[in-house]
């Protein structure tokens, strides 16, 4: 299984996983993994199992896994305690943005290191926002804060679909480092280094119903806003599931992938890069407005070149191009840190230092990871399965006498 | 007047550094067609290095030695056991690793070193010189800071022009596969690239940590900075790193002397100059056309 675990692609060729068996070839080539990212091309195993017992139209597939999604949502966050839902809800604003993030590079081969800056944006506005003395419906300011950072990210794609790898990574490295300048800078409305506090509005008396409905008990506000980070991210994973899923996706992969062919395609490949950098600042917006609400301040030092890493070290670990792998990448970036700083505490370091420990884990990680697992982990699990596959297949060829 | 001399002074001081720190990127660039984003927390590393010797005692002068040699063996493990497995791979994944050295290298600085803020020592004096009646911004330490970029400059050119290994190392950079079949080791030259390009590195990390405080994130700026002076010059060309580092110094004392709270704007500056620059000749200002197809 050496052919899985270390695939070492020639650059910007698509001369297939080099070692694979000649078995494996034949079946797995139109799919084989090529980039790190392309293990997520391949078809989602519902749909290419042949023997699955969700619906055949990916639109009502989404909505019955979203379906799913909201009662395990409403069963794990009933079940766990007021700690792990604040962990919960911290884990949906990481993935929101690591979602979209995963459209950008995963998806459109775009790197971007200033998706935190952009989810500055979204929580500085839905802050202000929530300033007013009769603040608008939380609904609507969401939307307002998702509709701002797709503005801003409208600004950033023009200027990144002209750029590449390095330059890219640097013009958003600045973007990440620059931005929160502008809030010490406007220190009047934005409120500096201190930043904005941020009023989180009471929950609904519809919602009190339901949960004393649900599990008879009282809710919390953090249980609300657990809630509220859950519903948002189920939302958004349904609408990027579906728009992978589409044409759009498609052609993104294609732009990835073979950017000539794409080109003598009649694809303009500038406005689908611009699309891509749209679609992930809109989800970056709304993670921003989540992550207002959770952390209940909007301040510089929440949106540091860290958060920015963070978030690429979720869709990297995760499997690059994959949904399922931004949700398991954001998933480390909220339960590894507590486990690591205890194990930091036990080894004598004190606290700062334990604090650090878990960002060291992650450079590590990553580094380990691109080198013996490019395809991250939902990719590396794929592409097993593919070649597993791809032998069973060959074998039974060879039985029937082909 | 005066304070616009000023400005330019502290403009070119800083710029010298942006130049250092840019011809770094550029050396890596020019070799292996990476963008070192971790150079910036090697550089950290050894100045941090340097401070843990004078903390205990040692003088400036043998902590700048030993920096630098930290940096050139730090530059050589790093392009050994980490960039060597995805150099030549895809461009995302180098970019990645790099990226996952500076957040490695930057927490184990807070671990071994403390994340406090600390003030690093300066071999010269800070004052201005005065000329007539009036203290201009010159000081010791920043004729220090552009003398030795300078004398940094001069061998690096005269490693290239002059000798044998110069001549390899351009010849690896030039044509990986030439090199190779005319009997250079190639892989070896990657190395020594990487090596010299920490050590101008940590020089850079050293002259801008000198007479200010330091804490494990302080190179964040600098590596934009840097990585912006190199793209104006177009990272393929060293004298282009230098015009740029020195372009943009000046460009950012302006905006931090001349704007109200200017200095709160100095990284977007960077930033929208950086997006102005490839937006208008994307290939930065020294590049020729065909270079830049990365």
């Amino acid at each position: 299984m050496s052919d899985a675990q270390t695939p070492r692609p020639a650059a910007g060729t698509d001369s297939g996983a080099g070692t694979h068996t000649v078995a494996a070839e034949g079946a797995a080539t139109e799919e084989a993994p090529v980039e790190a990212t392309a293990a997520a091309n391949a078809p989602s195993a519902q749909a290419a199992g042949g023997r699955s017992f969700l619906p055949r139209s990916t639109l009502l597939r989404h909505l019955l896994l979203l379906l799913l999604g909201a009662v395990a949502a409403v069963i794990i966050l009933e079940l766990t305690s007021p700690f792990t839902n604040s962990q919960l809800a911290q884990l949906s604003y990481f993935a929101i943005a690591a979602g979209g993030l995963t459209v950008l590079t995963g998806l459109n081969g775009q790197i971007s290191l200033g998706h935190g800056a952009l989810m500055a944006v979204g929580a500085y506005t839905t802050a202000l926002f929530l300033q007013a003395d009769e603040p608008l419906p939380l609904p609507l300011i969401m939307l307002v804060s998702v509709v701002t950072t797709t503005l801003v990210g409208a600004l950033v794609g023009v200027a990144a679909a002209r750029l590449h790898g390095p330059y890219l990574a640097g013009a958003t490295l600045a973007l990440a480092v620059g931005l929160p300048g502008i809030a010490i800078y406007f220190h009047g409305t934005l409120g500096g280094e201190q930043g904005l506090r941020v009023r989180a509005p009471r929950p609904p008396e519809a919602f009190d119903t339901f949960i004393g409905w649900v599990s008879g008990n009282s809710p919390s506000g953090t249980k609300w806003l657990a809630y509220v980070g859950a519903i948002c991210l189920l939302i958004t994973f349904f609408l990027l599931a579906n728009l992978v899923r589409s044409r759009i996706g498609r052609t993104w992969r294609a732009v990835r992938d073979q950017e000539v062919a794409a080109e003598l395609a009649g694809i303009n490949l500038g406005a689908w890069r611009v699309l891509a950098f749209v679609v992930s600042a809109a989800a970056a917006g709304l993670a921003g407005a989540v992550l207002a609400l959770v952390v209940r301040l909007a301040a510089p030092g929440g949106f540091t070149l860290v958060l920015s890493l963070s978030l690429l070290t979720a869709i990297v670990l995760g499997g690059l191009g994959s949904l399922v792998g931004a949700l398991l990448g954001s998933a480390l970036l909220v339960f590894l840190p507590p486990f690591v700083t205890d194990l930091g505490a036990d080894f004598g370091l004190n606290n700062t230092e334990a604090a650090q420990l878990a960002p060291f884990v992650y450079g590590v990680v990553l580094i380990v990871a691109m080198i013996f697992a490019p395809a991250g982990f939902v990719g590396t699990v794929r592409m097993r399965w593919l070649t597993a596959r791809a032998k069973r297949a060959a074998a039974a060829r060879a039985s029937t006498g082909g | 007047m005066q304070r616009f001399i000023n400005i330019t002074l502290s403009g070119l001081t800083e710029g010298m550094i942006y130049a250092a720190f840019a011809l770094a990127l550029v050396l890596i660039w020019r070799s292996t067609r990476i963008v070192n984003f971790a150079q910036g927390s090697m550089a950290a590393a050894t100045t941090f290095i340097a401070l843990a010797l004078i903390d205990a005692g040692q003088s400036y002068w043998v902590a700048f030695v030993v920096a630098l040699a930290s940096g050139f063996l730090l530059g050589a493990i790093v392009e050994r056991v980490i960039i060597r497995p995805v150099e030549g791979g895809p461009e995302l994944n180098a970019v990645i690793v790099a990226l996952g050295l500076f957040v490695a290298l930057q927490a184990s600085i807070a671990i071994i070193f403390g994340s406090s803020f600390q003030s690093f020592p300066t071999p010269f004096g800070v004052r201005g010189f005065t000329i007539g009646d009036t203290t201009i911004a010159l000081t010791p330490t920043s004729l220090y800071v552009i003398g030795s970029v300078l004398v940094t400059m001069g061998l690096l050119v005269a490693l290239f022009r002059f000798t044998r290994v110069g001549l390899a190392m351009r010849a690896s950079a030039f044509g990986q596969e030439v090199a190779r079949l005319l009997g250079v080791r190639v892989g070896r030259m990657l190395t020594l690239g990487w090596a010299l390009a920490a050590v101008v590195g940590s020089l850079s990390g050293l002259l801008i940590a000198g007479g200010e405080f330091v804490y494990p994130a302080y190179m964040d700026s600098l590596i934009v900075f840097g990585f912006v002076a190199a793209v104006l010059g177009g990272l393929d060309s060293p004298v282009g790193a230098v015009v740029g580092g020195l372009l943009l110094g000046l460009a950012l004392s302006y905006v931090s002397g001349y704007l109200p709270r200017g200095s709160a704007l100095v990284n977007i500056s960077a930033l929208a100059i950086l997006i102005v620059v490839l937006l208008v000749r994307p290939g930065g200002l020294f590049s020729s056309s065909t270079a830049r197809r990365a």
